[in-house]
């Protein structure tokens, strides 16, 4: 793992209404490398990731992502940085009116304009391969579990071979061997694209299959940081209660 | 009372930068065709049995209700032209597009919503696609073109069940009947009426998308934006329909 930054945030500070989510968070993300967020429900975990991408506007802080300025951007260059990133929403976000094959074909035309219709396809199916759901091709959304749904949103966020991907709860709502699949899965993507994550979760299992760094978010505030077996160690009470 | 006008100056001020934000969207490159001709074949095509029906109920109840009062004053033969003179300038127009407020308004809050809810519309952002232009565009455009051709159509169904319903006291040949409506037919009965119903579709897909479009989080905000798009929707209608008369009658 190389230590060049990919992403890189500093102060980012965020209020909803009065509801100050995020109080001045601090994180960078090197190259390679997969950052678990941990957190309870509402700290803050996903409206960082939210920031990243431009979909929630930030109030105060920087975020760079290969030293772009994010809030500097216009919507046609942001556009431009999007397609460098693959986002896997905590349920899917499957488009429900398109089969698997449509959601798959959605996202790589739109970022890789030009695309013969053969290449489109051999895509999908590598896509679908990586996450071992070929034979889902044709199937609608709502025909699929919600494991399968996982997948399809992995692969559609692989499909154009980005160079950060975003997990949002990747395992919430899932059985616990399902759980183990999608992390499973989330690191052999990692290898075989080499691509940086943020990986949201407070599914411990999954924090310590897939995160290289875990960072401990309490309240909008950057509370703990270091590796898995490093914050297991941890005399903090709260650190502690993670791994209980 | 105060916090209650608040939200309506606050509503119409999103609304507005909501119906800039249309035309803004709508001179940049690159249109959506796929998704606009998916989108006028599910507002037209779709809605058409529904417009079948009631056109052609409209044309004949009318024509049913009217001809007694038209024989008190022997003028029965007035019938046909006056049918349809009711139904082109009037009925029609805000008969259809009040079945396509109930039918597509509430539809495209609906999908809309429930797309917000969902997070289908920040992964469609995600993937480097303007929501805004793929699904607001698309839909606003294809309600403007779809209303104007269902009234069309829902006049002619109209007229034909007008014919029916003449024929059940009467006896006149479909030719004949037609040539009466024709000939009583002038160019400004038609135009206003057609005009206005651009303005019913525009304003039954902006209000439709805008309630969708701003669903809160919750799958209780998906029922609420196809009820208010229906409620809202309708009430335009009414409201476009009392300006066209004002504005017909003040220029022709």
């Amino acid at each position: 793992m190389e230590t060049q930054p990919v992403i890189v945030i500093k102060d980012l500070y965020k209020t909803f209404g009065e509801n100050e989510v995020l109080k001045g968070i601090n994180l960078s993300v090197n190259k390679g490398e997969n950052l678990v967020i941990l957190g309870r429900s509402g700290s803050g975990k996903s409206v960082t990731i939210k920031c990243l991408v431009g979909l929630v506007k930030a109030d105060k802080g920087e975020i760079k992502i290969f030293d772009e300025e994010v809030s500097a951007l216009n919507d046609d260059d942001l556009n431009n940085m999007r397609v460098n990133i693959g986002f896997m929403f905590q349920n899917g976000a499957l488009y429900d009116s398109m089969s698997v094959r449509q959601n798959l074909k959605f996202a790589l035309k739109h970022h890789t304009r030009n695309l013969a219709e053969p290449e489109i396809e051999s895509k999908i199916m590598e896509a679908l391969e990586n996450v071992g759901l070929a034979e889902s091709i044709d199937k609608m959304p709502s025909e699929l579990s919600g494991g399968m749904k996982k997948r399809i949103a992995l692969a559609r966020a692989i499909i154009i071979k980005p160079k950060i991907i975003l997990y949002d709860e990747p395992t919430s709502g899932l059985d616990t061997i399902t759980s183990r699949e999608i992390s499973e899965l989330i690191l052999s993507v990692q290898e075989k694209y080499k691509a940086s994550s943020i990986i949201i979760t407070h599914d411990m299992a999954c924090a310590k299959t897939t995160g290289n760094r875990i960072l401990i978010l309490n309240e909008g505030e950057i509370t703990a940081e270091g590796s898995y077996e490093e914050l297991e160690k941890s005399k903090d009470e709260w650190v502690h209660s993670f791994f209980i | 009372m105060t916090v209650y006008i608040k939200n309506i100056f606050e509503e119409a001020g999103d609304m507005t930068q909501f119906t800039l934000r249309f035309f803004k969207e709508l001179l940049k490159p690159v249109f959506q065709w796929r998704e606009f001709s998916r989108q006028c074949f599910a507002v037209g095509y779709k809605t058409l049995p529904l417009i079948t029906i009631t056109g052609f109920i409209m044309g004949l109840v009318l024509t049913i209700q009217s001809r007694p009062t038209l024989l008190k004053f022997g003028a029965e033969s007035w019938l046909p032209s006056m049918v349809s003179l009711s139904l082109i300038r009037e009925i029609a127009p805000v008969i259809t597009a009040l079945i396509c407020a109930g039918k597509i308004a509430s539809g495209i809050g609906a999908e809309l919503g429930s797309m917000k809810v969902t997070e289908q519309i920040d992964a469609m952002e995600v993937s480097a696609v303007n929501p805004y232009k793929y699904l607001v565009v698309t839909r606003i455009l294809a309600t403007t073109l779809m209303v104007p051709l269902l009234v069309i159509y829902a006049d002619f169904v109209g007229i034909y069940g007008g014919y029916i319903g003449y024929n059940i006291h009467g006896n006149m040949t479909l030719f004949r009947y037609f040539s009466d409506v024709l000939e009583h037919l002038e160019f400004l009965d038609l135009f206003p009426a057609i005009i206005k119903t651009f303005f019913f579709g525009f304003f039954i897909g902006l209000i439709g998308c805008y309630k969708g479009f701003n669903a809160s989080n919750g799958t209780a905000s998906v029922g609420i934006a196809a009820n208010e798009a229906v409620v809202a929707a309708s009430l335009s209608i009414f409201i476009i329909d009392m300006l066209a008369v004002q504005l017909t009658d003040l220029f022709f």
